[in-house]
């Protein structure tokens, strides 16, 4: 089925290690704080990114343990209901928009221009811009917390009219935040997709770009086609809160449905593009790690693209009871499983790149083995939520809640973790202390597991979504969930320590920081110098 | 396998919590015959899963241990097999497939609400069920009857904590029953697992369900969509009478209703008004407004000490009647009777030292009610 393209070469550099670094040609350069606001510099940006979703990350996280404090016995004990909605509500937009989609783009600035051989990102100003927008965005959309009326209440999803008619006050500015934030991904997507396209060293043809490239390429394409439509769906919401349109009001002639629609044509693409570059990054760790080429980079390149273009195809799998009609129940239901198809020979592909390796257990590599295992666990229960006679009954329970998270945390997030032991030796020059990175490694996959795993028993068993207080059957679940979830919590305080260790010191790392590594970016220093590449290296491909 | 699923032995093995309610750890299989098709369904791709689960990580942790780089594994270096990869693209489909037929037949079989016996219009409230014998007259609203105190946890919780109404759905079994469903303000989503009926109510529309009952017995569920602050205290009670008891239950519904209307014509007294008012007020009111009155602003004004309520009469009547367009309170006009809101405004304007000694009389709500 794949044509037989030649794997990906060990690379010929123009120059000499030591040369490709270069020097700092900008002597004038602010200093200070200046530096960092007005920086064009992909590395600079890529490590703004990345400090503010770490930091979004922790904001996101104290919203999902208030949620758990109050889950955590039956009764109401530490907030009201409203507020414990405006806490899911907020938990949701947060770890979506302002922690996992940045960390991912932060990861794009840094790695892309490295592991293509081009000296920035094309569009650097604009790089700067799409980066400062983000906490604009969410000062923004967290200080709705503190309006008359409280902040969003109505869900991460929501729906119209609970977030139109009746909704607080403050939506408006949760629409205008929502707005920031996607002109920053559309500007962010356009630079990536226009240095792929262009600025690739020379000889690099794009099937020989690294996986997380070519994911990214994928992801930012999917970044294009929907954020608009996302733009499109709060700008209705936004005329019909203030200028007396009915896009969503049936009492107007408009149709609460139609939200649904044109949220969902943006929200399930929105999923993949939180997942594609996690395939990316798991593909470059495990081949480094079982020290033996990828088993399928052709046909890892076309599930990719399959999984990007039936994204387009299955929305109404999270609408399966608003009363759709028989045929398009059918026609969702089908294409929603087809999906399993590539996500299958995606992982048979890394499982089967392990097999006949030589595997050693580094920390960037636990991380991403765990990804493989968990991200399953999240795609079998994806599978369940596929068949559509099922999904009535496990529709808006904590079922979905299991699911979705096992495919975020250990599946988006532990990839994004994977990815940052894998890359802090080239960002810093050292490597991560080791025990400490296995002892968070351990601790967040028995938190994971201890949070999430209840929930598909207390879904089951039929306990909904988004409810402040539960009946006593599901006890149990929620006190196991709570636990779990304080725990997580706690062990990520051991990975911003792992991170501020390695930037202050620890074991010096070489040029090609892992015995497997292979592509562009292990032969530029470690640290990587400020500017890299500026004389293009040469990318020759060795035939087989 | 069923016996590992069986609750009640698994429990009381593995959780040695002192609190031990855990009644289930698996979907239920449920008393209709869909909801017992859908079980049959999950467990199907449950099991498929695991299959696959154990094949895939079987490999791969054999895989990890077998060819460590500790024990001095060297790598291989093959790459890309097309025979292998057809197959696991093939095989997946075909499995998808099987999967496919049983559950589009399920699925027909849930669409097709034809040849009903009895249809029952279910509306969604903020944050209340109001059920409707469609052609028999009978209509009522069903609201958590769970006291506030059990959720503050200053009285112990009840067996049925959350989950229990002032007044269930009364449903006959073995008789095909079509459900209509709407909503009067936001998307609810009308949930029972054990009739395996999930279906979202949504304003200005009407959706429809169906089921038929196999046992009688009690069912209870939730509201399944985010609908408010109250959304978690929205729950979904089924009786299932035989249907001797739910015909002898239908007919005493539909005597008390004409007693009702009859009522509307005479004149009430101030005391009478006052205790029906107050019994209408904790259960349609107070979810919003507030047991005291108080409400919880800016969404749910007070009503206690509320001057505009206490200066005019017919603006508050008004309100309740027709509602607050654009905002959260619902027209009252069809859920409540002449009888219900006379009495429920004639207690606002009496109760919390509001004092107003202002009484309305049915009759005079129905001139305003009637088209």
């Amino acid at each position: 089925m794949a044509p037989r393209i030649p794997l990906q070469s060990p690379l010929q550099h123009s120059d000499t290690v030591a040369t490709a670094g270069g020097v700092d040609h900008h002597p004038s350069q602010p200093t200070g704080w200046r530096r960092w606001l007005l920086t064009t510099n992909h590395k600079e940006i890529g490590t703004l990114y990345l400090i503010f979703s770490l930091s979004m990350f922790f904001v996101g996280g104290i919203f999902a343990l208030v949620v758990r404090a109050e889950l955590f016995q039956p009764g109401l004990q530490l907030v009201e209901p409203e507020f414990f909605n405006q806490m899911t509500t907020m938990h949701g937009l947060i770890m979506v928009f302002a922690a996992v989609m940045p960390a991912f783009t932060g990861l794009a600035n840094w790695m892309i221009p490295l592991q293509i051989g081009a000296p920035d990102m094309a569009l650097p100003r604009l790089n700067n811009f799409s980066f400062w927008l983000l906490p604009v965005a969410f000062t923004l959309l967290l200080s709705t917390l503190l309006m008359p009326g409280g902040g969003p209440n109505f869900g991460w999803t929501f729906y119209a009219p609970l977030s139109t008619t009746y909704a607080p006050a403050s939506t408006t500015f949760f629409i205008l935040a929502l707005h920031i934030a996607g002109i920053s991904s559309i500007l962010g997507a356009i630079n990536i997709i226009a240095t792929i396209l262009n600025m690739r060293a020379p000889g690099m043809r794009l099937m020989d770009m690294p996986l997380f490239v070519w994911t990214w390429l994928i992801t930012a394409f999917l970044l294009i086609a929907v954020m608009p439509v996302l733009a499109g769906v709060i700008t209705m919401m936004l005329m019909d809160i203030n200028f007396g349109t009915s896009f969503f009001d049936a009492g107007g002639g408009g149709d609460p449905v139609l939200f649904q629609h044109l949220f969902w044509f943006f929200g399930h693409p929105e999923v993949y593009i939180m997942i594609l570059p996690a395939f990316g990054i798991v593909s470059a760790i495990i081949p480094t790690f079982a020290r033996k080429p990828l088993f399928g980079y052709a046909s890892m390149v076309y599930a990719t693209a399959a999984i990007a273009l039936l994204s387009f195809l299955v929305w109404a799998h999270h609408m399966f009871v608003v009363g759709l009609p028989l045929v398009a129940e059918l026609f969702f239901m089908y294409s929603t499983m087809l999906i399993a198809v590539p996500t299958g020979v995606k992982v048979f592909n890394w499982v089967t790149t392990l097999f006949r390796g030589s595997i050693s257990f580094e920390s960037p590599m636990l991380f991403a083995l765990a990804f493989v295992v968990l991200f399953t666990i999240g795609g079998f229960s994806g599978l369940m939520l596929a068949i559509a006679p099922a999904d009535f009954q496990y529709h808006d329970t904590y079922f979905v809640v299991a699911h979705f998270h096992y495919v975020l945390v250990p599946g988006a997030i532990f990839a994004i973790m994977a990815g940052v032991y894998y890359w802090l030796p080239k960002w810093t020059g050292h490597y991560p202390n080791e025990t400490l990175a296995k002892w968070h490694f351990w601790f967040s996959v028995i938190g994971v597991n201890l949070t999430f795993f209840p929930m598909h028993f207390a879904g089951l068993a039929g306990m909904p979504r988004r409810i402040p207080d539960y009946a006593l059957q599901f006890a149990d679940f929620n006190l196991v969930s709570s636990i779990g979830a304080f725990f997580f919590g706690a062990s990520q305080l051991l990975f911003v320590l792992v991170i501020i260790l390695c930037v202050r010191g620890g074991k010096p790392a070489p040029a090609k920081a892992w015995e497997g590594a292979v592509d562009l970016e292990w032969t530029v220093p470690s640290p990587a110098p400020l500017h890299t590449f500026e004389t293009p290296p040469v990318f020759r491909q060795i035939e087989k | 396998m069923r016996l590992w699923w069986r609750p009640s032995v698994f429990t009381a093995g593995v959780m040695s919590s002192s609190v031990c309610f855990a009644q289930s750890w698996n979907m239920p299989v449920g008393v209709t015959n869909v909801s017992r098709d859908i079980y049959g369904l999950h467990m199907t791709i449950f099991w498929i899963c695991v299959v696959i689960g154990v094949v895939v990580f079987g490999a791969m942790f054999y895989s990890l241990f077998r060819y460590r780089h500790s024990r001095g594994a060297k790598a291989a270096d093959f790459h890309e097999n097309t025979k292998v990869e057809i197959l696991w693209t093939v095989i997946p489909v075909l499995i998808l497939v099987g999967m496919a037929v049983p559950a589009t037949a399920t699925l027909k079989n849930m669409y097709d609400a034809s040849d009903a016996e009895l249809d029952v219009m279910v509306t969604g409230q903020q944050w209340r069920w109001r059920y409707e014998y469609l052609g028999e007259d009978v209509a009522f609203n069903s609201s958590l009857s769970t006291p506030r105190s059990q959720v503050t946890g200053d009285e112990g919780r009840g067996e049925n904590y959350l989950l229990e109404v002032d007044e269930p759905l009364v449903l006959p079994i073995n008789r095909k029953i079509r459900f209509l469903m709407t909503s009067d303000d936001v998307i609810h989503s009308w949930w029972v697992p054990d009739l395996a009926v999930k279906q979202d109510t949504i304003p200005g529309f009407v959706n429809e369900n169906w089921v038929r009952i196999n046992e009688p017995g009690i069912y209870r569920g939730q509201c399944a969509e985010l609908c408010g602050i109250d959304h978690g205290f929205m729950p979904v009670v089924v009786q299932a009478m035989e249907e001797e008891a739910f015909d002898d239950w239908l007919a005493e519904r539909k005597k008390a209703a004409e007693q009702e209307a009859q009522g509307v014509g005479r004149e009430w007294a101030m005391d009478e008004l006052m205790e029906r008012g107050e019994s209408v007020y904790a259960s349609i009111c107070a979810s919003c407004h507030q047991p005291d009155g108080q409400g919880s602003p800016p969404a749910f004004p007070p009503l206690a000490g509320n001057q505009q309520l206490i200066d005019d009469l017919d603006w508050h009547l008004d309100k309740v009647i027709n509602g607050v367009s654009g905002a959260a309170m619902p027209a009252f006009r069809n859920t409540l009777n002449p009888v219900e809101i006379a009495a429920v405004v004639t207690y606002t304007q009496n109760a919390w030292g509001n004092d107003t000694q202002e009484q309305v009389q049915p009759s005079s709500v129905a001139e305003q009610t009637d088209p």
